[in-house]
């Protein structure tokens, strides 16, 4: 019994490439390989929104590695095809949004707020240092 | 005092944003067509293959541009608003046949009715693409000039209509050459 339980996990795990999404042929050029793959995997796919392009097997993320594709093997560069997206689907399509006016917020959101976070720390610290030394605090440091 | 009150204003802040994003859909996407030139397409004609619709010939009309697909369980929703539009004679219907078989996008218009003046096949959805559509049903209104004036996800109804579209219309006519 154990072994075929054993056996059929084996089994399965040897059998997970068959689920891979891709059927399409990889591109042979290997640098234009790693962008289309790159491109694919920041790309947001609409229909199903937290997936990303190379994840999706909805219709439109098919579509839309077709033409990735195309661009990619027709020797576009990597801002030109995020500019394609972007002027039809938005800032949002993007999984690593682009730097401008209006992704600035969200850019600059966490090191603003980690700053506010040490200064306020910083002022608590100061402010306990400024207290006078218990005499708990006295006995323990006598100790 | 403020030590005790910051606390309660920082989390009175955080439920009014998060109030606001739980009412937001976020399945709508705003388009960043609006306002720009609507992209151009040359597409074989739905009920005459051989012939062509191209956007290029609908210059100095209003239109809207209606994304459909037999498959889409959302445009036979709307198809009677359609229907409505289209014989109210405010604006005419072109429509877009998302990736879809021909043969029964022409069956689904003479048992459901023809809202639109002509159909354009987008097999591949190449020309869907470039308008950035996601997610049929989708409607398109285009001004006189070219422009994309604004863009409804999801079916429609003749309350979205009237409240969405046919102001812009009045403008669009009222400035269009």
């Amino acid at each position: 019994m154990r072994h075929w339980l054993t056996l059929l996990l084996v089994g399965l795990w040897l059998a997970a490439p068959a689920l891979a999404i891709e059927a399409e042929l990889p591109i042979a050029d290997p640098e234009q390989r790693e962008l289309y793959d790159r491109l694919t995997n920041e790309t947001r796919c609409l229909v199903c929104q937290n997936q990303t392009i190379a994840d999706s097997n909805a219709a439109l993320a098919v579509d839309l590695r077709r033409e990735i594709r195309g661009m990619v093997e027709a020797g576009q560069a990597e801002d030109e095809i995020k500019t394609f997206l972007t002027d039809r689907y938005g800032e949002f399509v993007l999984y690593r949004p682009r730097w401008s006016a209006a992704t600035a917020v969200l850019w600059l959101a966490p090191a603003v707020l980690v700053l506010l976070g040490a200064l306020w720390l910083w002022r608590i610290v100061q402010r306990r240092a400024a207290l006078p030394v218990t005499s708990e605090e006295q006995d323990a440091l006598d100790a | 005092m403020i030590r005790y009150a910051a606390p309660i204003v920082i989390f009175g802040l955080m439920v009014v944003v998060f109030w606001l994003g739980l009412g937001r859909d976020p399945s709508v996407v705003p388009s960043p067509l609006v306002g720009k030139p609507a992209p151009a397409f040359t597409l074989p004609r739905l009920d005459a293959p051989d012939q062509q619709l191209a956007a290029s010939d609908l210059r100095g009309k209003v239109w809207l541009l209606n994304v459909w697909a037999t498959w889409c369980v959302g445009c036979r929703q709307e198809h009677d608003a359609l229907l409505a539009i289209a014989a109210s004679g405010e604006v005419p219907i072109y429509g877009l046949n998302w990736k879809d078989d021909s043969l029964q996008a022409r069956a689904w218009l003479e048992q459901l009715g023809n809202p639109y003046v002509a159909t354009g096949v987008d097999a591949d959805g190449r020309v869907a693409i470039d308008w950035g559509v996601y997610g049929a049903p989708e409607t398109f209104l285009i001004g006189p000039d070219g422009t994309v004036l604004h863009k409804h996800i999801a079916p429609i109804t003749w309350d979205i209509f009237a409240r969405d579209f046919l102001p812009l219309i009045t403008v669009a006519r009222g400035t269009g050459s």
